[in-house]
């Protein structure tokens, strides 16, 4: 069986859409870093698929999508810094607990 | 490879060097010697700015037109650095205190790289070199949020923050995915605009152009996106959050008009001028009517620069070279007016700790020079007369109604209205400093050399900026010259 590019993507789109429902929905940070990385996975995984589909002999969606791991690693790594932090001073990582800054 | 193309970007390689600078000094130093990276920034960053404004050469492009400047990129750039240096000049204060002072290195640092992310930005003609631009101007940002260790606030502002800007990127890549798709294989700006000239009513497209301008609204706290904004304004150290009201929003106001009008200039009255015309009005509106309630000074201006975010966005709707300059001038004098406030809250902040509008009960009694200047930087932003943001509002709606289409006389008669609801908020500060009987909450105090120094720099350009005409002259020129180069070709 052949596959085509449409069989690809629906995957891919699936995954940036549990992205963002995870984003809206989850109450604890880290599960919430882990949908963001979703999001940006699948952001990588559309641009290799219109790379190898549609412009076969060109490169440029490969090289973005490796520029945008790297920003996807150093975007993680803060993020958890961030995360300790908090999580030491509320000993906590919830999101319902994180609601100081609120009127 | 020729080096000499890196002769071009000169304004980054400034930045680069007082980063290099800095940072050498910051490790390298001992710990006593180490006292001095504050002036050393200062100065630094300083001759930076002055050297940045002989460095406007003409348009050139380099590595293979990735990377373009022109004059009026240099301006923008230029407005940049003297707003950043302002920042400094009111954050040394802080950064000297106690809580702050065994990390001062890393907040220059920081902030010189996110300068730098965002000249990137501005300057970039692919996309690739876009997003590294637009990463190294958010991602070191949280950090910069999350820099006050001791207090809790500060980590939350810079969950929130992160969480929302890696969200918005995600979404800007997402849009950026299909633009590819539909672009020929090639993330040049011109090579996608010349592309997506012929296929303007595809879907893929108009789902694109969302994307792309819901990544920029989180950037910008346009209004559906904004609910970021009071949190990490409030949270950050005050600095940071001057620091992120002003120079973040003024290049992202930027970058964003150089992405519609270039790269979607082809689907402009088709998709994007009224996706921008509702994001405009429910921007202002909102923005306008939640400032009206906040009782916390910080809140107060982040709802304050949601609503003028919009009016700077009327530049971007206008789409033409008046638009371009008045957007331009608007970012110029709202560096000024905004840092203005934000110096006078960080004075204020820095001896008492109180940032409460209550607190500036009867201020003009015991602090007259601040509620000076807290007066005529809130009279500027909400647009009166003598002052340089009445000219900055008038030209911005000048421009917006110069296609002499109806809907947009509406919208700027929506603006207008709004100015009023404005000034009554704004008022409400200026009540609290003179008119109110109650006795002073604030003590006298007489702040840093360098505070006034900030504050000083700009009480002037709030009253210069507007009679001086010169400056919007240069700007103008500088505008037509961009448009005169094909900045408006595309458009549609």
């Amino acid at each position: 069986m052949e596959l085509t590019m449409l069989m690809y993507l629906i995957p891919s789109l699936l995954m940036f859409a549990c992205g963002v429902f995870g984003f809206i929905t989850r109450r604890n940070l880290i599960a919430i870093l882990i949908s963001l990385e979703l999001m940006l996975n699948s952001v990588d995984l559309n641009f290799v698929i219109f790379n190898r589909f549609l412009f076969p002999g060109e490169l440029e969606g490969m090289f973005f999508t490796l520029f945008s791991i790297g920003i996807a690693a150093a975007e993680t790594a803060l993020a958890i810094a961030i995360i300790i932090n908090i999580f030491r001073s509320v000993k906590n990582i919830d999101v319902k607990d994180i609601t100081k800054l609120k009127f | 490879m020729n080096y000499s193309e890196f002769f071009a970007m000169r304004m980054e390689l400034l930045i680069l060097a007082v980063f290099l600078i800095v940072f050498l000094f910051d490790t390298f130093a001992s710990a006593s010697a180490r006292k001095a990276t504050t002036p050393l920034a200062i100065i630094s960053f300083g001759i930076a700015t002055i050297a940045g404004f002989f460095c406007c050469g003409e348009t050139v492009t380099a590595f293979a037109g990735m990377y373009e400047t022109s004059p009026v990129i240099s301006a923008v750039k230029c407005i940049l650095n003297v707003g950043a240096f302002i920042v400094l000049l009111q954050a040394v204060n802080w950064i000297d205190s106690e809580d702050a002072s065994i990390r001062r290195g890393e907040f220059f640092e920081l902030l010189f790289v996110t300068l730098f992310g965002m000249y990137l930005m501005i300057s970039a003609r692919h996309f690739l070199l876009f997003i590294i631009g637009l990463e190294s101007a958010s991602l070191p940002l949280a950090a910069m949020v999350a820099f006050n260790k001791n207090k809790y606030e500060s980590h939350e502002a810079a969950v929130k923050y992160i969480f929302t800007a890696v969200f918005s990127s995600a979404i800007f890549m997402m849009g950026l995915s299909f633009v590819y798709a539909l672009s020929g294989g090639s993330l040049y700006f011109a090579d996608i605009a010349d592309s997506i000239r012929f296929n303007t009513n595809s879907v893929l497209l108009i789902t694109a152009v969302a994307f792309v301008i819901a990544g920029f609204g989180f950037k910008l706290s346009l209004v559906p996106f904004h609910l970021w904004t009071a949190d990490v304004y409030q949270g950050a150290p005050t600095s940071v959050t001057s620091y992120l009201s002003v120079i973040s929003k003024g290049s992202a106001a930027f970058a964003f008009l150089v992405v519609l009008c270039q790269v979607f200039g082809a689907v402009y009255s088709d998709v994007w001028e009224w996706m921008m015309y509702a994001l405009i009005i429910l921007t202002i509106t909102i923005g306008n009517l939640f400032a009206i309630r906040q009782r916390n000074m910080k809140r107060f201006m982040a709802f304050s620069s949601v609503s003028q975010a919009g009016y700077i966005m009327l530049g971007i709707i206008a789409a033409n070279v008046l638009g371009m300059t008045s957007m331009i001038f608007y970012i110029l004098v709202y560096v000024f007016s905004n840092l203005a406030v934000f110096g006078v809250i960080q004075a204020i902040e820095n001896k008492t700790g109180l940032v409460s509008m209550d607190d500036y009960k009867g201020l003009h009694k015991s602090n007259p020079w601040l509620s000076f200047a807290m007066t005529l930087a809130v009279f500027s932003l909400a647009g009166i007369p003598p002052f340089a943001g009445f000219f900055s509002k008038i030209l911005i709606f000048t421009a917006a109604t110069e296609s002499g289409d109806v809907a947009l006389y509406v919208l700027v008669l929506v603006s207008l209205i709004n100015t009023i609801i404005s000034l009554f908020y704004y008022l409400l500060v200026v009540k609290a400093m003179w008119i109110s009987p109650d006795a002073p909450v604030v003590p006298s105090f007489r702040s840093s050399c360098l505070e006034r120094v900030a504050l000083w720099i700009c009480t002037f350009g709030i009253i210069l900026l507007g009679l001086v005409s010169c400056i919007y002259g240069y700007i103008y020129c500088v505008s037509s010259q961009a448009a005169a180069d094909g900045f408006f070709m595309n458009l549609l």
